[in-house]
């Protein structure tokens, strides 16, 4: 290499000229160049030491391409070389763009590793990495495991017990010729062999009816059975009420449901419509038949001759008069079409028949079920919200009055059902114990208050109270009574009156002295407490109390006597506080700068100076706690016993307490809470060895991320 | 007026029959019991008192090796069935139950190295000092026959250690390289090296069954799939390994035996920090085998004891010694959790009870109730100085407490040491090192 280098180096730019021209002749006559080479040669000889100097020394910077490096030191850069290009005409547009860009670039390329080196590493890379996602996959179990409460080994265990027959059969074949000759026995027949086992007309059966089946039918027949008897029973309750007012409000109050239900009815179920507009005309036909209403009747004859005089007579007559034409106004047949139908149901509003149709929500085969309000008793404010807008819905052109008369209704309702609820409570107190006739009086006084509802309503509940049918037992009943009682009536009743201030000072019972602030608790505890007669709510209870109350104090001080534990407490507090003091030192000296003896003191100014009071003790922390003691001395017996640091899993004290605080034992819980407390981290099963973790045992992967995984469970040679 | 009347119905105090035990009428109102949290503390000292005094783990001592015990092995399928190998090249299979040898073979001159079992457990293999890989059929041959192996297949090189497939026929074993064999070749499928003169323990993963780990003489571990052509990783760390075992039932975790006396468990996706260090052994650390469950392991040591460590915690929970028993080299988890199997110098296989109080046998459900409960309790109240004082208490010979001692003076001396060099440096010039990242040198790509 070296020698090559000089041998170019002695090469003068002509001679490289001169070359160059001769590979340009491409070497046409060999005679022609032989002479030149001469010429060249011998002129070489001539003028060595002039040339030599353009290029004077070894340079190692001499690129392979020849290029001559000419200030060694000096880098050759790519826009040097690209001059040249855009000179040769000949270099294409692409190469030229491509030669900017790489300009442009200023990053370097790394130095190339070795090539076995490379390959290795890489495959190693890539390799790690795969198994150690691969192996990641496992983490969601893992974890789940170390976080269980309580983990069985072997992991896969069979499930113990007796195995479903169709298991069992599956796996099994007739083998011996006995077992075959019976198969094909029972192929002849037309048997099922197999799984279902069962004939056609046995699966046809079972299909008819399962287990669970007749089961859930028996228990809806049951259910309806119950409700039935319940329906019954009420009607008859309801049938037996005889006041006239609350049949009429009841009565009314049925003819809006069926309104209500007839509304309804057209929209969805015009046929049924149909039948109750039929119905309705059958009830015409009857009515006018009949003679009823037509004032033609023993009432209304002597209610004609009352009439003359008495207003309310009167308006019964007219009353009765307009319930005939109602009844028997004529209903236009209805016709196919839809516009024909809405009118019919509009006539219809008009001429409701109450009194011979039958309820037709309810069953019609039974007579006792008439008795209904047109909702439910839990939403009545939702109820006469729906029923207004039904009105406005229905008749919105008509007239302000007739809505009046809806409002009226609704709160007729409303009535109507206070009453009953008062009437259930009463009954499912004491069936038996409320007479008839008090009905009847409350059926007045029903409608004494009838403008007024909330008062009566007051009034209703005090008679409750009064009656006296609640039997207080204890102090407590009879306390939680009377606050009841102030709650409920806002008015101070008088017999609850609380006592003159002057008593409450010094003669009430500890218990309700202890919530008043201003008062010194210390008092309390060592005054005797006088008890104090206090009129009570109801009088007759309170004697009953006080004779318990007597009775029971007395067998208590029997027991007690001569035992004064709340003394013997102070002392023991007294003592305490006592011992905690610091005590006074006395220095002082008898005899010292006086005279001393027997029967001499030393001067009351020496005691006084020489008398060292310690500072006074903090505050006792039990200081204004009449009963408790509080020592603030260390036990160091029970410290022993104690945590004196926060373990490790635990964030706070708190946390730990309650977890030691919550008792685990068979003493305080039962068996089964006790089982699941006390259940081991770890179960083994004996004699089972348990496998290590399979991939059966793992969570189904999701196609989505394998793009580059590879095969589970066979081995891919990769070589 | 209501009449009270005096009802009691016979279904409440009558027993069925008379083997049945006595119906207690129970009331839980709590005021009736007071003083919860004193009484159950009293119990549960009472229960770690009666733990600890029936703490015996010791349960039998198979004699009848003329060497010591180099290597042991599990049968795959049988709970009771132990195959041990000894440094005069003999192999025995034990019956555990009868506590006697069933089978003897001499297997290899010098030293068997590893024995394994097929999974399968219809053979075994072992091999030795001799150059040679052995496959042995587990059942006895017929009478007058002689113990012939099924395969012999002989080496280049000394192997060191052999471990078997979970699923598959083939099995690697450890040597001057690592290789894969299959069953029916007598040439490996595949041998890893990588710089390392010589490997001590080779152990396939027993979830990711493709997965291998080894433990070579130049400080480190190498990690392997089977399925690549060249190994994964390596750490080396400060002194060798010896052993090491993966988790049975987490994929990535496996525990190496070093010695420096201390173990290490790794998690293989980040190798550059051992998840936890164990530390107690104060001699070097020979074998380590997990618990079936995944939630201890058993080292055994130089020092002649053997420790149990639960997975994640720094500091054994037990030390098995006897008076008798020399350095032990090998030892091994039983496959139902109950009990551990340790080979030592002296000759002797010694089995152990895992859990040192636990009564053998079957419990009636009364007495399992207590144990559970005994435990509960133990478990609530074990941060009670008193509870603890007692739980944590065991006896360790002489000499071995002086070591201990030792090192633990070594180890604050130098904790002091380290701690006085950063005080009396610039801030910040002497980074605090703690005790994980101590003990790897590098991760090898």
């Amino acid at each position: 290499m070296a020698g090559g280098g000089n041998n170019e180096e002695e090469l003068s730019p002509d001679d490289e000229h001169i070359i160059s021209a001769s590979e340009e002749e491409d070497g046409s006559d060999d005679e022609s160049k032989h002479a030149k080479l001469l010429e060249a040669i011998s002129s070489l000889g001539k003028r060595k030491r002039m040339k030599r100097t353009e290029r004077s020394e070894a340079s190692v910077q001499v690129s392979e391409f020849s290029v001559n490096a000419d200030g060694t030191g000096e880098k050759v850069n790519l826009s040097d070389l690209l001059g040249t290009m855009d000179k040769t005409p000949g270099a294409p547009n692409k190469t030229k763009q491509q030669l900017k860009n790489l300009q442009n670039r200023k990053e370097t390329l790394e130095l190339p590793l070795s090539k076995q080196q490379t390959e290795k590493q890489i495959q190693r890379e890539v390799a790690y990495d795969k198994s150690s996602k691969e192996v990641s996959r496992w983490e969601t179990v893992i974890t789940q495991n170390q976080k269980a409460e309580q983990l069985v080994f072997p992991l896969r265990q069979d499930p113990t017990g007796p195995k479903r027959m169709e298991q069992v059969v599956a796996g099994w074949k007739a083998k011996t010729p006995l077992e075959k000759e019976i198969f094909s026995l029972l192929h002849s027949n037309n048997q099922p062999i197999h799984d279902p086992l069962l004939t056609p007309a046995e699966e046809a059966s079972i299909k008819a009816m399962s287990l669970e089946e007749a089961k859930i039918r028996q228990a809806e027949f049951r259910k309806a059975r119950v409700l039935q008897s319940y329906y019954e029973a009420k009607a008859r309750r309801e049938r037996k009420i005889k006041s006239k007012k609350y049949h009429k409000l009841q009565k009314k109050a049925k003819v809006k449901a069926f309104l209500k239900q007839f509304d309804e009815m057209m929209k969805t179920d015009p046929a049924g419509a149909l039948e109750e507009l039929k119905k309705m005309e059958l009830s015409r036909m009857q009515e006018r038949m009949s003679l009823k209403h037509q004032n033609s009747g023993k009432w209304a004859k002597s209610k004609a001759i009352m009439a003359k005089y008495d207003d309310a007579a009167r308006k019964a007559m007219q009353e009765q008069l307009e319930m005939n034409k109602q009844l028997t106004q004529k209903l236009v047949v209805p016709s196919d079409d839809d516009d024909d139908e809405e009118r019919n149901v509009e006539e219809a509003d008009a001429l409701p028949d109450f009194v011979n149709d039958p309820e037709p929500i309810l069953d019609s085969v039974n007579p006792w079920m008439r008795g209904k309000l047109t909702q439910e008793h839990s939403e009545p404010e939702v109820t006469a919200v729906a029923t207004e807008t039904a009105v406005e819905t229905k008749d919105e052109g008509q007239n302000g009055q007739r809505e009046d008369e809806e409002e009226e209704e609704n709160e007729e309702e409303k009535l109507l059902r206070e009453f009953e609820r008062k009437r259930k409570l009463r009954q499912d107190e004491d069936d038996d114990l409320v007479p008839v006739p008090q009905e009847e009086k409350q059926g007045e006084r029903f409608s004494l208050c009838f403008t007024k509802p909330r008062h009566f309503l007051a009034i209703f509940k005090a008679e409750l109270l009064d009656e006296g049918l609640v039997r207080v037992r204890t102090m407590d009943d009879l306390e939680a009574l009377q606050q009841d009682v102030v709650m409920d009536t806002t008015q101070p009743a008088p017999a609850s009156a609380t006592p003159a201030p002057s008593m409450e000072t010094t003669s009430e019972p500890p218990k309700k002295k202890k919530k008043k602030k201003g008062i010194d608790p210390n008092e309390v505890l060592t005054k005797e407490a006088k008890v104090i007669k206090m009129p009570l709510a109801p009088t007759v209870v309170e004697e009953e109390e006080e004779e318990v109350h007597a009775e029971q104090t007395a067998i208590i001080k029997e027991a007690f006597a001569g035992d004064d534990v709340i003394s013997d407490f102070l002392k023991d507090k007294r003592k305490q506080e006592k011992a905690g003091q610091a005590e006074v030192v006395d220095l002082t000296l008898p005899g010292w700068g006086e005279w001393g003896g027997v029967g001499l003191k030393p001067s009351k100014r020496k005691r006084r100076k020489f008398r060292l009071k310690a500072p006074a003790p903090p505050l006792r922390k039990d200081q204004n706690l009449p009963d408790v003691i509080i020592s603030e001395k260390r036990n160091s017996s029970v410290a022993n016993h104690q945590v004196s640091q926060l373990p490790f899993p635990f964030q706070n004290s708190t946390q730990f307490e309650s977890c030691v605080r919550f008792p685990v034992g068979q003493t305080w819980n039962t068996q089964t809470t006790f089982r699941k407390l006390t259940a081991p981290k770890v179960v083994t099963k004996m004699g089972a060895i348990i496998e290590p973790m399979s991939k059966e045992d793992l969570p189904p992967v999701k196609e989505s991320s394998g793009a580059g995984k590879r095969e589970k469970t066979s081995i891919g040679w990769r070589f | 007026m209501k009449v009270k009347v005096l009802c009691r119905n016979p279904d409440d105090y009558v027993r069925e029959t008379t083997r049945d035990i006595q119906r207690v009428p129970r009331n839980y109102d709590p005021t009736i019991h007071p003083f919860e949290v004193s009484r159950e503390y009293t119990r549960a000292l009472n229960a770690t008192k009666l733990e600890r005094i029936f703490a015996k783990p010791f349960v039998a001592s198979l004699d009848g090796h003329r060497d010591g015990i180099n290597c042991l092995a599990k049968h795959a399928k049988t709970l009771s069935v132990v195959l041990s190998g000894a440094c005069d090249g003999e192999v025995k299979i034990w019956n555990l139950s009868k506590r006697e040898c069933m089978r003897t073979i001499q297997a290899h001159e010098g030293f068997v190295r590893g024995i394994c079992s097929r999974f399968c457990g219809s053979s075994f293999f072992t091999v030795g000092d001799d150059k040679t890989v052995k496959q042995w059929n587990m059942e006895p041959p017929g009478r007058g026959l002689q113990e012939e192996p099924l395969n012999t297949i002989l080496g280049k090189a000394v192997y060191t250690g052999i471990d078997h497939h979970q699923t598959e026929g083939t099995f690697a074993t450890c040597g001057q390289t690592v290789d894969i064999w299959d069953e029916q070749r007598s040439s490996p499928i595949r041998s890893f090296s990588w710089g390392v003169d010589s490997f001590s323990c080779v152990r396939y993963n027993p979830v990711e069954t493709e997965l291998l780990a080894s433990c070579a003489s130049d400080r480190s571990i190498i990690l392997y799939d089977m399925r690549e052509s060249a190994p994964l990783k390596k750490i080396i760390m400060q002194l060798r390994s010896n052993t090491l075992c993966w988790n049975p039932m987490e994929a990535y975790n496996f525990t190496c035996s070093n010695e420096d006396y201390n173990l290490y468990t790794y998690d293989m996706r980040r190798l550059d920090v051992p998840v936890t260090v164990h530390m107690d052994h104060v001699s070097a650390v020979l074998d380590v085998d997990y618990s079936p469950t995944g939630k201890e392991f058993v080292s055994a040591s130089f020092d002649k004891t053997i420790r149990i460590f639960p997975k994640n915690s720094g500091h054994s929970r037990e030390v098995y010694h006897t008076k008798r028993m020399q350095h032990v080299i090998c030892v091994k988890w039983s496959a139902d959790n109950k009990y551990i199997l340790s080979g030592s110098d002296e000759m002797n296989i010694r089995l152990w009870k895992a859990n040192a109080s636990e009564k053998l046998g079957l419990l009636t459900p009364r007495e399992k109730a207590a144990l559970n409960y005994n435990q509960k309790l133990r478990d609530k109240f074990q941060h009670h100085p008193q509870v603890r004082r007692i739980a944590r208490h065991r006896h360790l010979p002489r000499d071995l407490f002086k070591q201990k001692r030792e090192l633990r003076e070594m180890k604050e001396a130098r904790r002091r040491k380290a701690q006085n060099v950063r005080k009396h440096s610039k801030p910040g010039s002497v980074p605090l090192v703690t005790e994980k990242e101590k003990h790897v040198v590098s991760v090898v790509e």
